[in-house]
């Protein structure tokens, strides 16, 4: 066989691969889990590693494509990695959470299911700020994960493990929550693209609730093609989970045709801020002009409430994880403090179990959601959530999609951010507003700094937008090599 | 509320005290499935954690789904209570902790409930209607339930996720019978729309009321005591015990100087007293804020239409028509109504016998006198559903009542058919022709029984024929005797006052 190049190898290559006959499955993901075994103790994007299990998987998908009934399904064969937030039947699903430690789910989230039923094997799961609150990975009750461009520096987050994994070659692609950015902004600290799809487009069901009017499952992969791939495999209506919409699925990556010409990009001026790092608004602009060049229209707009998303952001996602997080209490499964009484139990198994930014959190929520301080705070923040949707709906109305950057700088150093959280928490000032919009969102490569950090473009589209997206994404993409750029092998 | 009724008063100290009371009705909706999951909602009788899953367990990532069947159930009765179905209702989290509740908030309606506005009326004794006014019908999920053994406190999540209906009053009662009777005829309701058993024993269906007491110079500047909700009621009986005793008891405790605290009692039912059971230091913080999980859920005027199009006609109306259309004294009406297998019954025996001429007050005598007393020396309780158990079909009962308006059987022979029937549910006629209960009115038959008897008799017979017509009961017992009480009395008359030569 012809040994693939992990370090570059994407979804669809590694498909058309086992479809050729180049390489078998049990090649490809015994491949990623040496990868894995060599380079991942300097980067720990992984909290396990299902070897046996994958490769008992792979095993199965080559025999059914030897015994070639009708069309395999789309992704046999194909190794994935999954952020460990998403429940697994088959793999502990820890949330990099001390609480869920030795938790073994039940069941498996629909997405993933759908993975499964695609064919993929699952080499498996990925580091996680705990609960998927934080923008470093940092917040891992196990440990931070390093971004495979410089060790020294956070991959970003929440869905760092999922970025760092696909950026070094440990998986092609892998599945990230995005909440607040947790998919866009890692993608860009990472140099790879990452996929926010609208809210309801793919079910949550398994998905462990962070905040439930803003959680979204999202691909990270090396190329849009894949993106397009893996949101077509996992997207549509699931009974499971009453917030997923009915309309039908498109063929996402068969219709990326790349032509741009007439379509309406707006620049929002909000997204243009003081004290980002300059680098990045060089090689966003220098995108803005790519485009023009490609034909697109540009249109500069505004946004005018995104300063109050960050506020009303962490008003909103902190009341919903405090609920969310409520189950936690050491009755049923997970971390118990067995202590004396029942109140005592509870107190120290929460005490013990969370990490201090949940602690945070679920303090900051209970706060919002108390009486006397609800209509100031919660009702006052799902008032303006209202204004920030309406202003999506009203620059729809004049352009097809948003350009802009995905964060205000690139990947700042480990340990750099993590005792001020307000600093931590401008990491996603500019991926926010489409999660409380419930719009979708992509983040692929346009640069590097100075320090050959790469720098992430966002593109936004409406509700359910995908294909447009998708299209001017793959536009960019295939005129450019940003992507096509890897980082330093990793000893 | 109507002034037509008598509230209660306690007077204590010289002051009178009435009473004013809101109820909160928890009825478990008779769904096969629990609210948010597909689990079997049937949690009595079964292991522990048996009837459980992701869902209802409150595991990680597991997330609801509205059981279409309990929504529709309860807009059922929301119009049944004349309430106002708004066109969104929106499920709310009601946090707080404890083990039985899985996910640590209970999913309920708080802003936006099903059904608003409605009201019940209620016949009082001594022919006074009572309005309570309904402020919200809601659906929410029961809890699970947790007991305390030895020191370690055991969790059965059976019950976690069953379907619930909360039904709100307005504070509208003024005495312990008019909330016995608001419970009655909301058990009814519920009952009739078949959403719910009333089982209260089982808990099925649970009443905590909030009791307080005012003086009239309270109620004419329209303020109100402070209340005291009352739990653990487990009978319709009991609930109307703990409303009286707690009218006694706040009206003491506020005579004396004293003041009545927020606070949850129990009722003890051995004891029949209410005891303290949690103070309530502070109010309590639910954290109330909308589901993110579900959708709101939109109602349309069609959705509406199309429950009320499969409403049953309900109990007041069935009442009044049995009035109204059918003759039918108040009384029995009421009673044949109170639930809806005894009505159904009831009509389908006046169908098969006819409306005419009095005849459904007939049959809701011989329904509410003899079947009933029937059906109560046969059940171990006194539960009139069980009607629709029994051997006896309504068609029986109507040609059973044939028999008797054309004179083949007299009253008693009836009553004896009626309780072989229910014995054995075979035709009456069938009975009566076999064990030879048919009156005699066969005039040779009975002209020559007639014969002897004076033969027997000539002295009694040449009295009478001297004019002693006192005699003629004489030899009606006579009559009666002979042909083993099967005659006719009215065909036995006629033909003695023939044979006597006295018939001019």
């Amino acid at each position: 066989m012809a040994a693939p190049d992990l370090a570059t190898l994407t979804v669809s290559g590694a498909r058309d691969g086992l479809r050729s006959g180049t390489w078998t499955s049990e090649e490809l993901t015994t491949g990623y889990l040496e990868r894995i075994r060599s380079v991942d103790p300097s980067v720990h994007a992984f909290l396990h590693v299902a070897d046996e299990l994958a490769l008992a998987k792979a095993a199965e998908a080559d025999r059914v494509r030897a015994e070639g009934h009708g069309e395999p399904p789309p992704l046999l064969g194909v190794p994935l990695a999954v952020k460990d937030v998403l429940s697994t039947q088959e793999m502990d699903t820890t949330c990099g959470s001390r609480i869920l430690k030795g938790y073994r789910p039940p069941f498996t989230a629909t997405a993933v299911e759908r993975l499964q039923a695609a064919g993929s094997v699952l080499l498996g799961k990925t580091n996680t700020d705990e609960f998927a609150m934080g923008s470093s990975t940092e917040n891992s009750g196990y440990g931070p994960t390093r971004n495979p461009w410089d060790l020294t520096r956070v991959p970003g987050g929440s869905s760092g493990g999922s970025a760092a994994a696909v950026a070094c070659g440990l998986a092609p692609g892998a599945l990230g929550t995005d909440t607040g950015g947790s998919v866009r902004q890692p993608a860009a600290f990472c140099g790879i693209v990452g996929l926010k799809p609208s809210y309801g487009r793919i079910s949550r069901y398994g998905l462990v609730a962070f905040g439930s009017s803003l959680d979204q499952i999202g691909p990270l992969c090396r190329s849009v093609e894949d993106a397009a791939l893996l949101l077509e495999v996992m997207a549509g209506r699931d009974p499971r989970d009453s917030t997923t919409v009915p309309e039908p699925v498109p063929a996402y990556s068969r219709d990326l045709d790349g032509d741009v010409s007439g379509l309406k990009l707006g620049v929002p001026e909000e997204y243009f801020i003081d004290g980002m790092q300059p680098e990045v608004e060089g090689r966003v602009r220098d995108a803005v002009e790519h485009m023009a060049g490609l034909g697109a229209e540009i249109v500069p707009v505004s946004l005018p409430h995104t300063d109050m998303a960050l506020p009303v952001y962490y008003l909103v996602v902190t009341a919903e994880a405090s609920a969310n997080l409520s189950r936690y209490d050491g009755v049923r499964f997970g971390h118990s403090a067995q202590a004396g009484s029942m109140t005592e139990n509870y107190r120290q198994t929460r005490a013990q179990g969370f990490g201090d930014e949940v602690k945070r959190r679920i303090m900051l929520g209970t706060y919002a959601l108390s009486v006397g301080y609800y209509d100031a705070y919660y009702l006052k923040a799902q008032q303006v959530r209202t204004l920030i949707k309406r202003d999506f709906d009203r620059v729809f109305e004049q352009v097809d999609l948003l350009i802009c950057p995905a964060t205000p700088t690139t990947a700042f150093e480990i340990g750099d951010r993590v005792d001020d959280p307000l600093s931590m928490y401008l990491a996603d000032v500019f991926t926010l507003s489409v999660n409380l919009a419930g719009v979708c969102g992509i983040s692929l490569p346009c640069g590097t700094d100075a320090a050959g950090l790469p720098v992430g473009l966002q593109l936004i589209g409406p509700h359910l937008g995908e294909q447009a997206l998708l299209n001017a994404a793959h536009a960019y993409e295939s005129t450019t090599d940003w992507h096509t750029r890897v980082p330093d092998p990793i000893a | 509320m109507t002034s037509a009724r008598s509230a209660d008063l306690v007077t204590v100290g010289g002051i009178e005290w009435q009473l004013v009371v809101g109820m909160e009705v928890h009825a478990q909706v008779a769904t096969r499935s629990k609210m948010f999951c597909a689990c079997s909602a049937t949690y009595q009788g079964f292991d522990p954690n048996s009837h459980v899953c992701p869902v209802c367990l409150g595991m990680p990532g597991a997330m609801p789904v509205i059981n279409q069947r309990a929504v529709e159930a309860t807009i059922a009765t929301g119009l049944a209570l004349g309430c106002r179905i708004p066109d969104t209702a929106v499920f709310a989290r009601k946090n707080y902790t404890y083990p039985d509740l899985p996910k640590g908030y209970q999913i309920t309606q708080f802003e936006y409930p099903l059904c608003v506005d409605g009201r019940v009326d209620i016949p009082l004794p001594g022919g006074d209607t009572g309005t309570i006014r309904i402020r919200r019908a809601h659906l929410e999920e029961d809890t699970g339930k947790t007991t305390h053994e030895g020191g370690s406190s055991l969790v059965d999540l059976n019950r976690a996720g069953v379907p619930l209906m909360e039904i709100v009053t307005e504070a509208d009662i003024t005495s312990a019978e008019e909330a016995y009777g608001f419970l009655v005829r909301l058990r009814t309701i519920l009952r009739y729309l078949g959403v719910n058993s009333g089982d209260m024993e089982k808990g099925a269906l649970r009443c905590e009321p909030n009791i307080s007491v005012r003086t009239a110079e309270q109620a004419a500047r329209g303020a109100y005591g402070t209340k005291v909700e009352v739990k653990n009621l487990n009978s319709l009986r009991a609930v109307r015990a703990a409303i009286a005793f707690e009218h006694n008891r706040q009206a003491r405790v506020l005579a004396k100087g004293g003041s009545i605290e927020q606070v949850n009692m129990g009722w003890d039912e051995s004891r029949q007293i209410t005891v303290l059971q949690r103070s309530k230091e502070s109010s309590d913080d639910y954290r109330y804020f909308p589901e993110p999980d579900l959708p709101p859920l939109r109602i349309s005027p069609e959705d509406i239409a199309h429950i009320e199009a499969g409403l049953p006609e309900l109990v007041q109306a069935k009442e009044d028509r049995y009035v109204n259309d059918w003759g039918v004294r108040p009384a029995e009406a009421s009673l044949l109504a109170s639930e809806r297998p005894l009505a159904t019954w009831f009509e389908a025996a006046v169908a098969a016998w006819g409306g005419e001429d009095g005849k459904p007050q007939t049959m809701a005598l011989w329904v509410t006198t003899e079947l009933l007393a029937l059906l109560h020396r046969q059940g171990e309780g006194q539960d009139l559903r069980q009607i629709a158990d029994i051997r006896v079909q309504p068609h029986q009962l109507a040609d059973l009542l044939t028999a008797l308006a054309d004179r083949q059987i007299n009253n008693n022979t009836a009553k004896q058919v009626l309780a072989a029937m229910m014995e054995t549910g075979e035709d009456p006629n069938a009975i009566i022709e076999r064990e030879g209960l048919a009156l005699v009115s066969d005039t040779s038959m009975l002209d020559a029984a007639i014969l002897e008897i004076f033969e027997a008799n000539p002295d009694e017979h040449a009295r009478i024929q001297a004019g002693e017509m006192k005699l003629l009961g004489f030899f009606m017992g006579q009559v009666m005797k002979a042909t083993r009480g099967q005659a006719d009395p009215q065909t036995a008359r006629t033909r003695l006052q023939e044979l006597l030569g006295s018939g001019s």
